[in-house]
């Protein structure tokens, strides 16, 4: 009889594996890092100076665009690295998993790593961008910038395994990511700011997690610099991304618990 | 007293999806040490079971226990004790057989060099240990199933659960895998636990389940299920086939089935007694056939039906 593995071994070795998977696609790293890349340089520049953000009015929108575009890598990797786990059901390695002896939060968690973890390392990627159009970021805001990237990372992949369990198709992911995750991002603060927007909008912007992820981006590039007041605080920006994480973690771990005929393909 | 309880003890399962039952009422164990087939065509249920016993579903109402754990309550305990080769494959083709016998590893609790030497004992052990740095994706169906079986004996588990492990194999390979099972078996006196629709496959059993629309139609080693049928099976062709059955049915006393054209049926020393069948018959017979009992007909004689037509109608 082997010992009981513990939360941390099995989900290193799923994370590790995701890892692996992903450096011999080279096709995801385009996906995930390429299209957002092509967004905030056409976005960015054809918008050039006509955009004028109230607060920080001598802004371009290829800056004002620049965070978001970081959250947008973050979510276009969470998305493809949960993709996986409907063409895992369907591949049947996940079996092999559930039939392990691995708590189901483990599998979560995983996942939830791996993930992350990729998606961090494209965001990465893209900060050396951030010089060229004249961010230079305060060392504290580096120290502060880098987990909580990583944490927003982990909340959107919590978020896509979520999603990905509950449907059987690509095409059904296809949907939800047009319809739910797409619209969480533009709403966000990524593309406009609350201040412009209608009241209606406003309110969505106040509910969406990912308002706080990317506020909280924007806290640690301009770090020491003073910030539009309609934008939400440091804190509360890490409080609001940790929570919405946190729910979907206990969400997917809870959902995985039994399985269906329908999660065996 | 849990080295007394058998390897799988299946209790009055039963199993619905929505309203359909897939299982009825299935009680059967698996004992310490056996190869034990689970028989049976498509859509049987066989892969329902393997499911429930593999804990990844669980029964609508009955239980099943592994080594005395229920797979309910003790659900890791369970999965600890038994190893799992699934009919499709688990592997990941994009990692090397190497990296995919680790992941394994360490969602069994191992790590370090006890989990390498493992793993290279195994690989040897399936003949496979000079292919440990290829991508599985790169090896044949033959390799990759061994792998796959390397892959669920790496924490040494004292059952082995595998569901159709003849799919996609050639005849070749097909008798390699019984060799090592065998091996298995023998060496490590592991429980052995699979499904077969195959019954040259289900020959080789110790003892075998046949699985038929959901319920256990038969139980026994090969040997014994065959001795059942009282004698020799005779299959004959004739046209005039409602006379001829009414007939043999009377002179015999035997219970005749008419199969895919043809009469069937069982009556004891039916060699001598071949002039006594075509002297019966008002014309010339298209063919007779007499052999021993196959499991086949076994199948027919336990569920009325032929094993490929329950297939073809679940289909």
């Amino acid at each position: 009889m082997t010992p009981q593995p513990g939360l941390l071994g099995p989900a290193y070795a799923l994370c590790h594996r995701e890892v692996i998977r992903f450096f011999r696609q080279r096709s995801r790293i385009i996906g995930a890092l390429g299209t957002p890349l092509l967004f905030w340089i056409l976005i960015g520049s054809g918008l050039g100076n006509s955009f004028k953000d109230s607060a920080q009015s001598s802004m371009s929108y290829l800056e004002y665009f620049y965070p978001g575009t970081l959250v947008l890598i973050l979510l276009f990797s969470a998305i493809f690295a949960t993709f996986s786990i409907i063409e895992d059901r369907h591949a049947g390695f996940l079996q092999g998993v559930l039939a392990a002896p691995v708590p189901r939060m483990s599998i979560v968690l995983g996942k939830i790593l791996g993930g992350a973890t990729l998606a961090f390392i494209q965001a990465v990627l893209f900060l050396v961008f951030a010089p060229t159009i004249g961010i230079s970021v305060h060392p504290v805001g580096w120290a502060i910038l880098l987990p909580v990237l990583y944490l927003i990372a982990m909340s959107l992949v919590a978020m896509g395994f979520f999603f990905a369990w509950s449907l059987d198709s690509t095409q059904g992911y296809h949907a939800i990511m047009n319809m739910v995750m797409i619209p969480m991002w533009l709403l966000s603060g990524a593309f406009f700011p609350q201040e412009g927007a209608f009241v209606w909008v406003r309110w969505i912007m106040a509910i969406n997690p990912l308002t706080y992820g990317v506020a909280a981006v924007r806290h640690c590039l301009y770090w020491g610099e003073p910030m539009p007041t309609s934008l939400p605080g440091l804190p509360l920006s890490l409080a609001g991304i940790t929570l919405f994480g946190t729910i979907l973690f206990v969400l997917s771990s809870w959902k995985i618990r039994s399985t269906t005929a329908r999660d065996l393909g | 007293m849990e080295e007394e309880s058998p390897a799988v003890e299946i209790s009055e399962v039963d199993h619905f999806y929505g309203h359909r039952q897939a299982l009825t009422q299935v009680t059967f164990t698996v004992r310490e040490g056996e190869i034990f087939g689970l028989l049976g065509p498509n859509g049987g249920g066989k892969t329902t079971l393997f499911r429930i016993v593999s804990t990844l579903f669980q029964p609508s109402s009955g239980s099943v226990r592994v080594f005395g754990h229920e797979t309910r309550a003790d659900s890791d305990l369970v999965r600890q004790s038994m190893g799992v080769v699934f009919q499709s494959f688990s592997l990941d083709k994009l990692l090397t057989v190497e990296e995919n016998l680790k992941c394994q590893g360490r969602l069994y609790g191992l790590s370090g060099s006890d989990l390498q030497i493992r793993i290279e004992d195994r690989l040897t052990k399936v003949g496979l240990r000079d292919r440990l740095k290829d991508r599985v994706g790169t090896l044949s169906g033959g390799m990759q199933r061994r792998v796959e079986i390397a892959k669920g004996l790496l924490h040494q588990p004292r059952l082995l659960l595998m569901d159709e492990p003849s799919t996609g194999l050639d005849p070749g390979a097909r008798i390699d895998l019984w060799r090592y099972l065998k091996k298995l078996q023998q060496e490590e006196g592991t429980t052995i636990f699979l499904t077969t629709h195959l019954m040259e496959e289900a020959e080789k059993c110790d003892r075998l389940g046949i699985l038929s629309k959901g319920k256990l139609s038969g139980l026994g080693s090969p040997r014994e299920l065959k001795s059942e049928i009282g004698g020799e099976v005779v299959t004959l062709s004739v046209k005039d086939r409602e006379s001829a059955s009414k007939k043999i049915a009377e002179t015999f006393g035997a219970e005749v089935n008419i199969q895919n054209g043809s009469l069937r049926f069982e009556i004891p020393h039916a060699k001598d007694r071949i002039n006594d069948i075509l002297n019966l018959l008002s014309e010339e017979p298209e063919s007779i056939h007499i052999g021993k009992a196959t499991l086949e007909d076994v199948f027919i004689h336990r569920t009325g039906h032929r094993f490929w037509e329950e297939e073809d109608s679940e289909s």
